[in-house]
């Protein structure tokens, strides 16, 4: 699979919400989706920033630890180097400022070593040794006077270098020391050499000024690995270095090895120059890396917390979001249905009319017919079998009245789908729409308890529509009230503009909150089979006619809905 | 009910003759015509005082025949009878000068008690 194949694969299914299938799955989906997608944008680019973060840090730190490291390393050599090179050149001096019998006179040696004691603390003893290897005079601790040197490997290394410092070894008092020596070659082609012995304990003082920590160690080794001074926790002078000798480096170099404790260490080291001295600085990682480490343990903390804090909002967020989709689109749902149905009713309603105008003219003719024959009956007194005539007529008429009522009822059915203004009396309109419920009343003793004013003048409304918004608010009243219960209709002239009509039930009543809400659409209180819309829909209605609704009500005593409607309608007739 | 004079309007020639013959019976003097255009002819050879038409009719429709005697006698007594009930158009005609708006299938008695209503004499 290519990469970009590999692209889709991972990011076109988080991207496609699936339009079919089972709801509760598609949503699961989407919730899915959504979750890692949000996660994914947030949780990438923290964890790029926190990697470079770190990789930045690491570098920037390790630099400012170690740089002191190799800073105080390069510092003391610079010591070392400068206390070396002062006693060598005063050794020098010595050999070449004054001749070979001066220096071989016992007496003048003395004088001259005494003065050089005084300036240059550390020198032992001074010694003049000849081309043959004996010591010809020595002015020291030691009787070393006519010892002979021939076969040491210093006294060849001065033969051919003509200066030598010495490895620190441990002398004949058993102390540690080195040894300086510098070859004079005279005009005469004559050769001689001054030696001279220095005390070490210098080294140490060295060493002490570097003002280490407890868990720091700090020391000198020859080029073969062997301690120069003590080290605190790796030997004694003389002693083996327990690490393999570092490369070569005269500036302050840092390296990471295990100690044979099995510590890790920094190890900062620098050769001498002209000495065969290393300046060796350990100190354990761990220490080194402390603040490192801190920081590291910080940058994590906070890391895994912003991702959990992250991830916990983002899944809180979508759970709410899919939440809100599906509640949204259950309600669509529910409301296509009701238009659905609406429809349904439009068109059912269109036939009916349809139907009632074709049945009604047939209806005319039976009717003038009947009346006819009736007219004739009773025109003819002597009309024989009048009296059995007559009330199959009758019977004709009645049947004639009945269909009348139907095809009317039918009629006013569909007529309630656009606004027809007319003339009309409320109580009518009142009287038209109790009879759908007088059945359910009866079958359910609800008391209808009527109080209709008898002088309300006609208003210019729209019959169907009113219907609806009477049908409805009385289809409440009903589900409201418990059997025996009583619903009271009022009808009054309100003042020069308009009239009102009221429906009073003792049924359940509603919470003021349910009363602040009860016109929006959607909102419903009969969990699962109401839809919210019949009042947004009554209230549409009158609000549409011009007029407005009112509602009291209170938790357990009943619901008072008045509506009141103008009598002029703004629709007019002109 | 002697010199009252109607015209019926109907293209249902059943539902005409029988009712104009039961306003004869009443002794109402009856005109019929079943279209719009019988009926303006009928009112100008002779003005009732009163006509009876139905809305939906073949040819010119009610409204439009309402409109014509409205134009050229406009206290002429008009009632529409229509099988849909006043709705729209019944209002129209109601705009139309139109006395009334009925339903069929009608009662006789309220023909009678609206002929009662006009004076002797067509107005003209």
């Amino acid at each position: 699979m290519s990469d970009k194949g590999w692209f889709s694969f991972l990011f076109r299914g988080l991207l496609d919400v699936p339009e079919e299938g089972k709801s509760h799955i598609r949503y699961r989906i989407l919730r899915r989706n959504m979750f890692i997608l949000m996660g994914l944008v947030t949780f990438v680019p923290l964890l790029a920033m926190a990697v470079i973060n770190f990789v930045q840090y690491q570098s920037a730190l390790e630099k400012e630890i170690l740089n002191p490291m190799r800073t105080i390393v390069s510092k003391t050599k610079h010591s070392f180097e400068l206390f070396l090179a002062e006693r060598l050149s005063a050794v020098s001096f010595i050999t070449f400022a004054y001749s070979y019998e001066e220096l071989a006179d016992e007496k003048k040696l003395n004088q001259i070593f005494s003065v050089m004691k005084r300036e240059f603390e550390g020198f032992i003893d001074l010694g003049l040794i000849d081309s043959n290897g004996i010591q010809v005079s020595y002015v020291g601790p030691y009787d070393l006077k006519n010892k002979n040197y021939d076969k040491q490997i210093w006294f060849h290394e001065v033969q051919i270098r003509s200066s030598y410092v010495s490895d620190v070894f441990m002398g004949y008092r058993d102390f540690p020391h080195i040894v300086m020596a510098v070859q004079r070659v005279s005009e005469t082609g004559r050769t001689w050499i001054i030696r001279a012995t220095v005390d070490t304990k210098k080294f140490e003082s060295l060493i002490s000024s570097m003002g280490l920590d407890s868990v720091t160690d700090a020391f000198l080794i020859n080029g073969s690995g062997v301690f120069q001074t003590p080290s605190r926790f790796y030997g004694k002078v003389m002693q083996k270095f327990p690490f393999p000798v570092p490369p070569v480096s005269y500036e302050a170099n840092v390296i990471e090895l295990l100690d044979p404790q099995g510590r890790e260490i920094n190890l900062a080291y620098s050769h001498f120059i002209h000495s065969p001295y290393i300046l060796i600085l350990v100190k354990p990682r761990a220490e080194v890396m402390r603040s490192w480490y801190t920081l590291k343990g910080e940058m994590l903390f906070v890391f895994v917390g912003g991702v959990s804090i992250i991830f916990l909002v983002v899944f809180h967020l979508t759970k709410i979001l899919v939440q809100r989709v599906q509640e949204a689109e259950e309600k669509r749902e529910m409301a296509f249905r009701e238009i659905e149905h609406t429809q349904k009713l439009s068109s059912i309603g269109r036939l009916a009319a349809g139907v009632a105008h074709e049945i009604n003219n047939p209806l005319a003719i039976i009717n003038e017919k009947a009346g006819l024959m009736k007219d004739i009956i009773e025109l003819m007194p002597d009309f024989p079998n009048k009296e059995r005539f007559l009330p199959q007529v009758d019977a004709i008429k009645k049947s004639v009245d009945r269909c009348r009522g139907i095809t009317h009822r039918l009629l006013g059915f569909a007529r309630r789908m656009d606004v027809h203004i007319e003339l009309l009396d409320i109580n009518e309109v009142l009287q038209e729409v109790l009879g759908f419920l007088e059945k359910e009343a009866m079958h359910r003793n609800v008391n209808l308890n009527l109080q209709l004013a008898d002088d309300l003048p006609r208003i210019e409304s729209d019959r169907g529509q009113l219907q609806q918004v009477f049908l409805n608010i009385l289809n409440n009243a009903f589900a409201a009230v418990q059997n025996g219960g009583v619903v009271a209709v009022t009808t009054w002239d309100k003042d020069a503009d308009s009239v009102a009509a009221s429906f009073q039930d003792n049924g359940c009543g509603m919470s003021q909150i349910t009363l602040k809400h009860i016109f929006e659409p959607f909102f419903t209180t009969k969990k699962g089979y109401g839809t919210g819309l019949g009042l947004s829909i009554t209230y549409g209605v009158v609000k549409k006619l011009g007029g407005d609704i009112d509602v009291e009500s209170r938790e357990g005593e009943g619901t008072k809905f008045i509506v009141y409607l103008p009598k002029k309608s703004e629709y007019g007739e002109g | 009910m002697a010199g009252k004079k109607i015209l019926l309007v109907d293209d249902e020639a059943e539902f005409v003759s029988t009712l104009a013959e039961r306003l004869e019976l009443r002794g109402i003097e009856v005109m019929t015509a079943h279209n719009g255009e019988g009926a303006l002819q009928m009112i100008d050879q002779d003005p009732p005082q009163l006509v009876v038409m139905d809305m939906m009719m073949p040819g010119m429709s009610g409204l439009e025949t309402l409109k014509r005697i409205k134009a050229r006698y406009p206290k002429m007594r008009v009632i529409l009878l229509t099988g849909h009930g006043c709705t729209k158009e019944g209002t129209d005609g109601l705009r139309l000068g139109a006395e009334e708006c009925l339903m069929k299938p009608l009662e006789i008695d309220v023909l009678i008690k609206k002929l009662r209503e006009t004076k002797d004499h067509p107005s003209q």
